[in-house]
C-alpha cells in the first residue's frame, strides 16, 4: 500500500516530464535542430562524465537550500516566491559579518560560521516578515514576498555600489574579497564545494521537522485548515513565523554559501535566479523537503547543460529557460491527474474482505 | 536638465509620471478585468515581456508600431488564454500556475527575442503637448505617447461597462459567486477564459509601450517587475479602474524620482530610488490590508486577498 501511494505521488510529476520532453523536442524542431541530439547533449552536459557531475552538483548545491525557500512554507499554506531576496541579501550579509571577523584574525571555522549565522538570520528576518505580515495584517504573502524581494535585492545593490563597495573594483562593483584561505572548501577529491553537505543536510533536518516533529504535524495541521488549525488551539502565528523563519534561513544560507564558497565577494552577480529556480524545484518535489534532493540535481544538471547546447547547437541561452517553464506548466496542469490515477490503482487492487458492521458506524453515521 | 536646475526634478517626475506610468496602466487594467472575474493571473510580468518582444518585433519586420501593438495583444491575449486553460482544469492552483507562466514567457521571449537585441524599430507616435514652451526640458516632458490616452480614457470606459453592461454583470457576478453564475446559466470557467485573455491582451500592449516607445528598445533587462508590481496595484486600487489611473501616475512618479534625481546629479541612492513603487506598494498593502476581513470592493471568488 505504501508503494502504491508513492506511485500514486509520483506518476504525475513523471506524467508531465513526458510531456514536457515531447513538447520540448518539438519546439526544437521548430527552431531547426535535432531533438534527439539535444537530449543526448543535456545528458552528456549534466551526468555524462565526472566533470560535468561535479558542474550539475556545484549547481545543485544553491537550489538544495533555495528550494526549501519554497516547501516549507508550502507546508503551513503559504506560496512565498521570495526566496532571490534572501539568497542576494544573506550572501551580502555573510560578507558584511566576514571581512570584519576575518580582520580580526579568526580561524576560518570561526568566520565561517559567523558568516553563515549572518546570512541565516537576514533570510529568515526576510521571509519571516512575509509570514508576520500575512498572519497579521492579511497580506497575501505571495506578492509581498517578491516585493520583498525586489527591495531587499535593491538595497543591496545600494550597499555593494556605495557603502560596502571595494575602491578596486573599477567597472563591476563588489565587495571587497575574502580572504583565499577562509574561503569554504571542497568535499576531498572533488571540486564540489561543501555547500553542497550543509544543502543535504538542511533538506533531511527540513524533512525530519515536517514530518517527525509536533511542530511540523501542527504547521501541516494548519496547512490543511486553518479554522481546524485555531479551533483546536494551535499557535497559528508562532507556528507560521517559526517555518517562514526557516525558510528563510536556507535561502539566507544558500547566499552565503555562494559567497563563501563561489564567488569570494557579493556583487550584482548574486542575482541570477538561483531563488527562482527553486521554487521550481519545489514544486516539482511536491513541497517534499526529501524529494528536493533528487530533483535539485536533476535542475542542477540542466542548467550546468546549457552551455554545451549553446556551444554545439548554436541554440541561444535562453533554450534551457524555455525548457524550465514548459516543464513547470506541463507540471503544474499534471496535479489534475493526481485523484484520478488514485481511483484506477485501487480498482484494481484486490478489495479486502467486507468488516463486520461496528456498532458505532450503524448507529452514528 | 540643462538650464532649469533643480526645477527640472519635478519636471522629470511629472514626464516619467505619464511615461513610466503607461505600462503599469494597461497591466493594472488587465488584471483588474481578470480579478473582476474571480482569477488572479500572476503571470502578467512574462505575459508583458512577451508583449515587449513581440510588439518590437512586428513593428521592427513590418515598419508599422501599431501592427507591433496588435501583435503584443494577440500574443498576450494567447498566454492569457493558456494561463486561464490550465487553471480551468481541477487541482490546480492558479498562483503557481502564474509563477509558471511568468517563467514561461520571460523565457520564451528571451529565446525568441534574441535577433531583435540590436535593431531599432519605429516608434510609436506622440503627442507635443509641450509645444507653447521654449525649454527643451520641458518639452521633452510634455512629449506624450498617444498609448497613455488610450489607456486614460480606457479606465472611465471599464468604470462604465463593469457598472452598466450586461457583459460588466455577468463579469462581476462570476467574480462574486460562481455558483450563482452557474444557476443563472453562464458558464464560469468561459467567462474567465475571456477575462484573463482580455487581461493578457491589455498586459502585452502594456509590453510593446516599453519597447517602441520608453525606453524603445527590446533587450533583456527592459521589464523590472511591473507586471508583478501592477498585480500588487489592482489591490492597492481597491478593483476601481480609475484607482489604477491614479495609482499608476503615482507609481510612475516614484519610479521617474531616481532617474531624474540621477538627471542633476544625485546618483547616491539610484538603486533605492528605483526601489520606491516597491516600497510604497507594500506600504500600502500593509496599512489597507486586514486580516480580519476581506477588503472593500474585492471580488468575492477571489483566492489573493483571504
Amino acid at each position: 500500500m505504501r508503494l502504491v501511494r508513492l506511485a500514486d505521488a509520483a506518476a504525475p510529476p513523471l506524467v508531465a516530464l513526458l510531456a514536457t520532453i515531447v513538447a520540448f523536442a518539438l519546439f526544437l524542431l521548430a527552431a531547426g535542430a535535432d531533438p534527439l541530439r539535444a537530449y543526448g547533449l543535456i545528458y552528456l552536459g549534466a551526468f555524462g562524465t565526472w566533470f560535468s557531475w561535479q558542474n550539475t552538483l556545484v549547481r545543485a548545491a544553491p537550489l538544495l537550500l533555495t528550494a526549501l525557500g519554497m516547501a516549507l512554507p508550502a507546508q503551513i499554506g503559504l506560496i512565498v516566491i521570495g526566496a532571490e531576496g534572501g539568497f542576494v541579501a544573506g550572501g551580502v550579509a555573510a560578507i558584511a559579518a566576514g571581512l570584519p571577523l576575518a580582520a580580526l584574525g579568526l580561524p576560518a571555522v570561526i568566520v565561517l560560521t559567523g558568516m553563515a549565522l549572518a546570512g541565516m538570520a537576514t533570510g529568515a528576518a526576510l521571509v519571516a516578515a512575509c509570514g508576520a505580515l500575512r498572519h497579521w495584517r492579511g497580506v497575501n504573502e505571495t506578492i509581498s514576498s517578491l516585493l520583498i524581494a525586489y527591495i531587499a535585492i535593491a538595497v543591496c545593490d545600494q550597499l555593494v555600489e556605495g557603502a560596502m563597495r571595494d575602491p578596486a573594483s573599477l567597472n563591476k562593483p563588489s565587495t571587497r574579497p575574502l580572504p583565499e584561505a577562509l574561503m569554504l572548501g571542497t568535499i576531498p577529491g572533488t571540486n564540489v564545494h561543501l555547500g553542497l553537505v550543509l544543502g543535504l543536510i538542511f533538506c533531511v533536518l527540513a524533512y525530519v521537522f515536517v514530518f517527525h516533529t509536533t511542530w511540523g504535524f501542527a504547521a501541516r495541521v494548519v496547512g490543511a485548515n486553518a479554522r481546524a488549525g485555531r479551533l483546536v488551539g494551535l499557535p497559528v502565528g508562532r507556528l507560521i513565523l517559526i517555518v517562514t523563519a526557516l525558510a528563510g534561513a536556507a535561502t539566507g544560507l544558500a547566499g552565503m554559501v555562494e559567497v563563501a564558497a563561489v564567488q569570494g565577494a557579493a556583487s550584482a552577480d548574486l542575482a541570477v535566479g538561483y531563488g527562482y529556480t527553486g521554487i521550481l524545484v519545489a514544486f516539482l518535489a511536491r513541497q517534499n523537503p526529501l524529494a528536493v534532493i533528487p530533483v535539485a540535481v536533476l535542475m542542477g544538471g540542466l542548467e550546468a547543460s546549457g552551455g554545451l547546447l549553446e556551444q554545439r547547437l548554436q541554440l541561444p541561452d535562453a533554450t534551457i529557460t524555455v525548457l524550465r517553464g514548459l516543464l513547470f506548466i506541463m507540471l503544474l496542469a499534471s496535479e489534475t491527474l493526481q485523484g484520478r490515477l488514485r481511483l484506477k490503482l485501487r480498482a484494481r487492487a484486490p478489495r479486502p474482505a467486507p468488516e463486520p458492521v461496528r456498532r458505532a458506524q450503524a448507529g452514528g453515521a | 536638465m540643462s538650464g532649469i536646475g533643480w526645477w527640472g526634478v519635478p519636471v522629470a517626475v511629472l514626464a516619467g509620471a505619464i511615461r513610466v506610468s503607461t505600462p503599469f496602466l494597461f497591466v493594472s487594467l488587465g488584471e483588474l478585468v481578470t480579478e473582476k472575474s474571480g482569477r488572479v493571473n500572476l503571470g502578467l510580468e512574462g505575459t508583458l515581456v512577451m508583449g515587449a518582444m513581440s510588439g518590437f518585433a512586428i513593428a521592427w519586420l513590418t515598419g508599422s508600431p501599431w501592427l507591433g501593438v496588435l501583435a503584443a495583444a494577440l500574443v498576450g491575449a494567447l498566454l492569457g488564454v493558456l494561463h486561464a486553460a490550465i487553471c480551468s482544469l481541477p487541482r490546480v492552483n492558479p498562483i503557481a500556475v502564474g509563477i509558471a507562466m511568468m517563467l514561461f514567457g520571460t523565457g520564451l521571449a528571451f529565446y525568441l527575442g534574441k535577433p531583435f537585441i540590436e535593431p531599432k524599430a519605429p516608434e510609436l507616435p506622440a503627442l507635443d503637448l509641450g509645444f507653447w514652451s521654449a525649454n527643451p526640458a520641458i518639452r521633452s516632458a510634455l512629449k506624450v505617447n498617444a498609448l497613455f490616452f488610450i489607456g486614460v480614457a480606457l479606465a472611465p470606459a471599464l468604470v462604465w461597462m463593469l457598472r452598466n453592461s450586461g457583459i460588466g454583470l455577468v463579469l462581476r457576478m462570476v467574480g462574486d459567486s460562481e455558483d450563482a453564475a452557474r444557476a443563472m446559466g453562464y458558464s464560469p470557467r468561459l467567462v474567465r477564459l475571456a477575462a484573463t485573455g482580455f487581461g493578457g491582451a491589455l498586459a502585452g500592449i502594456g509590453g510593446s509601450f516599453l519597447s517602441l516607445y520608453y525606453p524603445g528598445s527590446w533587450n533583456e533587462g527592459l521589464s523590472s517587475g511591473q507586471g508583478i508590481t501592477a498585480v500588487a496595484l489592482v489591490i492597492f486600487a481597491r478593483w476601481n479602474p480609475m484607482g489604477c489611473l491614479w495609482a499608476s501616475l503615482l507609481f510612475g512618479g516614484a519610479g521617474a524620482l531616481g532617474p531624474a534625481l540621477q538627471a542633476i546629479g544625485v546618483t547616491g541612492f539610484y538603486h533605492l530610488f528605483n526601489a520606491l513603487p516597491y516600497i510604497v506598494t507594500l506600504l500600502i498593502m500593509i496599512v489597507s490590508c486586514s486580516p480580519d476581513r476581506t477588503l472593500a470592493g474585492a471580488p468575492g471568488e477571489l483566492s489573493i486577498t483571504r
